[in-house]
């Protein structure tokens, strides 16, 4: 064995047997080093002549390539031990509980009223808005209820404070006014809904003095009780999506509608609650009819050629029936146990395309 | 109101099921809000005679009978004092449930003595009030039978809300009319029972109207030697079907007209009036005791019945006690009159009476009817308690021709029930409906419909119809009943053809649609109302809606209402909410009552000024902000900066550029249109576009407003204006180009010492404004107080963000803007840290 292949064994031996860092650190010194053993073998070559260099150089620069790989090697292998001891210390107990974010929701009545929107855009309908505090005339006289008008006093209103000699305003007693509004502030044709907060001086287990109502209007020519028929019907079907939606048209009576409709959709029971859909029972959900001539007179439009229908429902009474809450109450409460159960996530925008119920 | 089947049968003979008549009721228009038959309940209780009665051997009170319903003997024990051998009444087996509480008989030993089922009272089967005893049927009641069935209980009872346009169907005969005029087949009129009384002497006393009165006509008759008692078996049960507690035979008279005619009556006893009888208004000081037992002081706006003595009763309300009928009662005046409705109305709620007559009276009465109607009264009377009649009175200011609801016209296009009701109806089914309804297709030029020419041309001329012009078959004109003063329009014959008809028969028609795809509706108020709610619960907030209503002292606690409900359900929801933060707040103290350890709540609604209805979102974060955790350690509270990210985060989702906005202290009174005083008033602040507009408040609650609402610990809450965002539709779509700078941006980090009561805000934008070009950034992350700071200073610490634009920046660059910088910082008073 020559001195080289001796030197060569020796270190390899030597690369071997580091057990750490540190102990290859010193083999690299003591053969790559400034002083090292290979170092010195190629210092060697310069004093050579060309023909000795031509046999010894490659076999020096062998031995040198052949160490710095084998301490690369081990250096890894030596490095890649000490992760994986490092990593097996740093080991945690991943059943622990990650921090927490809150979860927020929306009110059932929101989400039911931005479903509504969504529904009626589809058939033209725009939002309407007005005050919860209305005037009189707006409330009821516009309405076709005149002062003494007995409908009027069945409204249970709330009255608010006045200075002497003025008319007390009301706290609004349905979502009506807002056709006054509408009829009297743009040109037919007129598609519109709106929704809002409405009061009544009464409360029991199914009646609140705060509730919330929907209503639409349509003004236009030619419009008559089946296009009423067919857009309740059409609103029913898609707001419950269901096509087993069955309405039931009876007569009835509201001062502001000639004729008047009362609509009563269909249900069938399931584990003891109502679900809408069928006709096992019927039960009420909206109150419409043909705007009366004296409402839109009263608006400053010429009845005999504009002509529409208006309906009201409740949308607190729509959430229940959809999403099956039993007590009105609760929805004004703010326990936040009752909104986390049936409040809605705010990603759950109802959209034609994903469906508007959640 | 409510009727037995065997009380519409008086008017109309069918076959029909109390099912099939609801049935035809809800198509017409009568809703039918529930048939309940008495008999259901009672249908295992069977008629069973007490053969024998023995002492019980454990108790004194108690008797051991052996009953025979029809099965042989049974044992039955029993603490009826009237329980006796022979004795027949009413029995129920094991396994029958009582009415009156619900309870299932069973084989029981009672006292160690078996008993097998029950003997009734009355009061048990709810067939009155009486439990002293058990039911004591005659003797020859069949053993065996179904008690309701011999009883004639039998008589399923229908309920129907009638709508106020309807006065005539508050009379089981405008039912009866309604039901013929929507199937006559099925529904066949018996023909009225009209009589005329002859009388036998003549009226023979005063009675009389004054103008102004209320009081249009007042129809008399008296009866002389009658004699009260009570009333015959079916008239009560009537009544007590109807709802009514029958009283005596001619007080249940009247009452069965006001039932059956929708017609009430009232019968005065002679001998505790006072010279003549006379409808006038009431004057100041006078008062009367009424049927319900309660004193009443009449105004001058009432319409009174008077005699010369006393206020009798209030027209068309109620009669009063005094005068009422009893036992000893011998002659009689049986009123029929008409009383102006709105009138009846009015005194009705002045008085908050509500009655029968009043109910009636108020919707408006047939005054053709009065006629009739005293005279088959009247001979009820005869029939039911004796006596003879008088020649009847009658005081009126009528004119033949100012009945109310008397000849009233409507001109009707039969064309028009297709076009407002999308439904062919032929001429002559139109003209039969209406027809069996009572309203009458005439020929206008036919002279013999009108007392006269004059009365015909004004008649027609009132409804636009050309007095000379012959009949149009197209142009109808329709004189309508004067049962229905609810008709004034073509509208009304439409609805009246239709309901009859059958509104289901109105074919569905799709609304025209526009062109495309629908087009989006929302208002920029509607949208960005929307956004907010959907920012907020993102970041785990719980939408609450609460009342509009709230406590006046909430009120006061932020600011004062400005708008108060007069008649409020309660002083809890008397004044409306001038913020949304006392009905958030009072919503946490109950979660928090009911064991919650964190309470995120907001709002999206109107707080509700003198100058308008706001829009507006209010928030409320109380209890623990995060729980302790085994990384976070203790619980957290909020703080005002909670409030602060809440806001900013969800004025941003409303698109408000956050960084623009001034932050200025929460002001108090009406300058800032909000009320500072519920905040901590060195932990709270405004947002504000422009010194004037503030867009939201927030910060910390004020401990003293906290304890208020019953919350403990820190409380931080939060209102945005949304009304005061203001919302403008971007012009395109289109952004602007996207142009990153191809130079890396460099920082630098300056400490300055200010003094302790600069807003950090202040340096911040004073830094940000020294060299627009290219501070982009200024991030406050420091803020120290302490060693090496002097006393009454603070140290604040800022990374300043630069972005070279065309060269990196050389040297003299920095140095020039650090300069700058440094040069803000001196003139607010702050010096660099070394």
């Amino acid at each position: 064995m020559t001195d080289i292949a001796k030197l060569q064994s020796e270190l390899t031996a030597a690369i071997e047997d580091a057990d750490t860092l540190d102990a290859l650190e010193a083999v690299r010194i003591a053969a790559l080093g400034k002083q090292g053993s290979v170092s010195a073998l190629l210092k060697t070559m310069g004093a050579m002549s060309p023909d000795e260099r031509q046999v010894q150089g490659p076999i020096i620069n062998g031995l040198r390539e052949t160490i710095a790989a084998a301490l690369a090697e081990k250096k890894a292998a030596l490095e890649t031990a000490a992760l994986n001891a490092r990593l097996n210390t740093e080991r945690l107990d991943m059943t622990l509980p990650a921090p927490e974010t809150p979860r927020g929701t929306v009110h059932p009545v929101s989400q039911v009223m931005d479903e509504l929107a969504e529904i009626f855009a589809d058939m033209g309908f725009a939002v309407a808005e007005g005050p919860e505090i209305e005037d009189q005339w707006h409330n009821f006289t516009a309405l076709n209820m005149p002062e003494t008008h007995p409908a009027r006093a069945m409204h249970d209103t709330f009255y608010m404070t006045a200075a002497d000699g003025e008319e007390p305003r009301v706290l609004r007693t349905h979502t009506s006014p807002v056709q006054i509004r509408t009829m009297t502030s743009q040109e037919p044709p007129i598609r519109i809904i709106a929704p809002g907060r409405v009061y009544r001086s009464d409360s029991d287990a199914t009646h609140t003095p705060m509730f919330h109502q929907i209503e639409g209007l349509v003004i236009d020519k030619g419009i008559h009780l089946g296009h009423l028929k067919w857009t309740l019907e059409t609103f029913l079907k898609a707001f419950f999506e269901r096509d087993d939606v069955v309405l039931r048209l009876r007569p009835s009576y509201f001062p502001f509608t000639e004729p008047s409709v009362e609509v009563d959709v269909g249900y069938t029971m399931v584990n003891g609650k109502r679900v809408i859909g069928g006709n096992d029972g019927w039960m009420e959900v909206l109150g419409s009819g043909m705007v009366h001539r004296k409402v839109i007179e009263a608006c400053g439009l010429d009845p005999d050629i504009w002509q529409g229908f208006a309906f009201g429902t409740g949308v607190d009474r729509l959430a229940m029936l959809k999403y099956g809450m039993d007590d009105l109450r609760a929805f004004f409460d703010g326990d936040n146990r009752w909104l986390k159960h049936y409040g809605f996530n705010a990603l759950d925008v109802p959209t034609l395309s994903g469906g508007v119920g959640a | 109101m409510k009727f037995p089947l065997s009380w519409l049968k008086r008017h109309i003979d069918t076959d029909a099921t109390a099912q099939q008549v609801a049935d035809a009721l809800n198509r017409i228009g009568l809703e039918v809000e529930g048939i309940e038959n008495p008999a259901d309940r009672l249908s295992a209780f069977r008629i069973a005679k007490v053969l024998r009665a023995e002492p019980h051997p454990q108790a004194d009170k108690l008797q051991v009978l052996s009953v025979d319903a029809g099965n042989g003997p049974m044992q039955v024990v029993c603490g009826a004092p009237n329980a006796r051998a022979g004795l027949v009444g009413v029995f129920g087996s094991p396994g029958t449930v009582v009415p009156a509480n619900g309870m299932v008989l069973k084989v029981a030993a009672i006292r160690g003595v078996e008993s097998n089922g029950m003997m009734c009272s009355v009061a048990e089967l709810e067939l009155g009030d009486d439990h002293d005893g058990i039911i004591e049927l005659p003797e020859d009641a069949p053993v065996g039978q179904v008690y309701a069935d011999w009883a004639g209980l039998d008589d399923p009872v229908i309920e129907v809300a009638i709508t106020p346009n309807r006065p005539d169907c508050m009379g089981i005969n405008g039912i009866a009319r309604d039901l013929v005029a929507f199937d006559p087949q099925t529904f066949r009129p018996r023909s009225p029972d009209n009589v005329l009384v002859e009388g036998k002497f003549a009226f023979p006393m005063k009675i009389g109207i004054e103008e102004g009165s209320g009081c249009r006509t007042f129809w008399g008759r008296v009866i002389r030697g009658v004699k009260d008692g009570p009333s015959p078996v079916w008239l009560q049960n009537w009544l007590k079907a109807v709802g009514l507690r029958p009283i005596s035979a001619l007080v249940d008279i009247t009452n069965f007209f006001s039932y059956d005619q929708a017609r009430p009556l009232h019968v005065y006893d002679i001998a505790k009036l006072n010279g003549a009888v006379v409808a006038r208004r009431g004057r100041a000081g006078e008062s009367f005791v009424a049927l319900n037992g309660k004193s009443y002081d009449v105004t001058t706006e009432d319409c009174v019945i008077a005699d010369d003595a006393h206020v009798l009763g209030l027209g068309g309300v109620m009669g009063g006690e005094e005068s009422g009928v009893s036992e000893t009662t011998t002659d009689v005046l049986l009123e029929c009159a008409w009383f102006d409705p709105e009138m009846v109305g009015e005194t009705g709620r002045r008085h908050a009476i509500t009655s029968d007559a009043r109910a009636r009276f108020e919707r408006g009465i047939d005054p053709m009817m009065m006629g009739t109607v005293i005279e088959t009264a009247t001979q009820m009377i005869i029939d039911l308690c004796g006596g003879e009649a008088s020649e009847p009175r009658i005081a009126t200011d009528l004119g033949p021709d100012d009945y109310p609801n008397g000849d009233r016209l409507v001109a009707y296009r039969p064309a028009l029930t297709k076009a407002l009701a999308g439904v062919e109806v032929s001429v002559d089914e139109q003209r039969a409906i209406l027809a069996r309804l009572g309203f009458f297709v005439l020929d206008p030029q036919n002279p013999e419909l009108w007392r006269d020419e004059e009365s015909r041309q004004t008649a027609l001329a009132k409804i636009g119809i050309d007095p000379a012009a012959p009949a149009d078959p197209d142009h109808w004109v329709v004189r309508f009943p004067t049962w229905r003063p609810d008709i004034d329009g073509a509208a009304d014959i439409v609805e009246e053809v239709v309901r009859i008809h059958g509104i289901d028969r109105v074919p569905s028609t799709p609304l025209p649609r526009a062109d495309g795809v629908a087009k989006p509706t929302a208002t920029l108020v509607q949208s960005l109302e929307r956004k907010v709610r959907r920012a907020a619960a993102a970041r785990g907030l719980n939408e609450a809606i609460n009342w509009s209503f709230i406590p006046e002292k909430e009120a006061e606690a932020f600011g004062g209402g400005q708008a108060a409900v007069a008649n409020p359900i309660s002083e809890d929801m008397k004044i409306m909410r001038p913020s949304l933060l006392p009905g958030l707040l009072s919503a946490a103290q109950r979660n928090m009552n009911r064991g919650a350890q964190t309470v995120r709540l907001f709002e999206i609604g109107r707080r509700y000024l003198a100058v308008g209805e706001r829009l507006t979102a209010g928030i409320v974060l109380a209890g623990e902000k995060t729980p302790r955790g085994w990384a976070s350690g203790k619980a957290t509270k909020f703080d005002a900066f909670d409030a602060k990210a809440e806001v900013q985060a969800l004025l941003t989702a409303a698109g408000v550029s956050v960084e623009t906005l001034m932050i200025m202290p929460v002001l108090s009174g009406a300058e800032s249109g909000d009320a500072g005083e519920h905040y901590h008033p060195g932990q709270s602040a405004t947002l504000r576009m422009g010194p004037k507009n503030v867009v939201a408040a927030f910060g910390t609650l004020h401990p003293a407003t906290a304890r208020a609402f019953d919350l403990d610990g820190n409380v931080v809450v939060a209102e945005i204006y949304l009304d005061a965002i203001p919302v403008k539709k971007s012009s395109a779509f289109m952004r602007a180009p996207f142009t990153p700078p191809t130079l890396q941006p460099v920082t630098r980090d300056f400490a300055f010492l200010v003094a302790a009561d600069l807003p950090s805000g202040d340096l911040v934008r004073a830094i940000r404004g020294v060299d627009k070009q290219n501070i982009v950034a200024v991030r406050l992350f420091d803020q120290f107080v302490g060693q090496g700071v002097p006393e009454g200073q603070k140290s604040l610490a800022v990374e300043v963000t630069l972005q070279p634009m065309e060269k990196t920046y050389g040297d003299d660059d920095l140095k020039t803007i650090s300069e700058k910088i440094i040069a803000a910082a001196v003139k607010l008073g702050g010096t660099l840290r070394a």
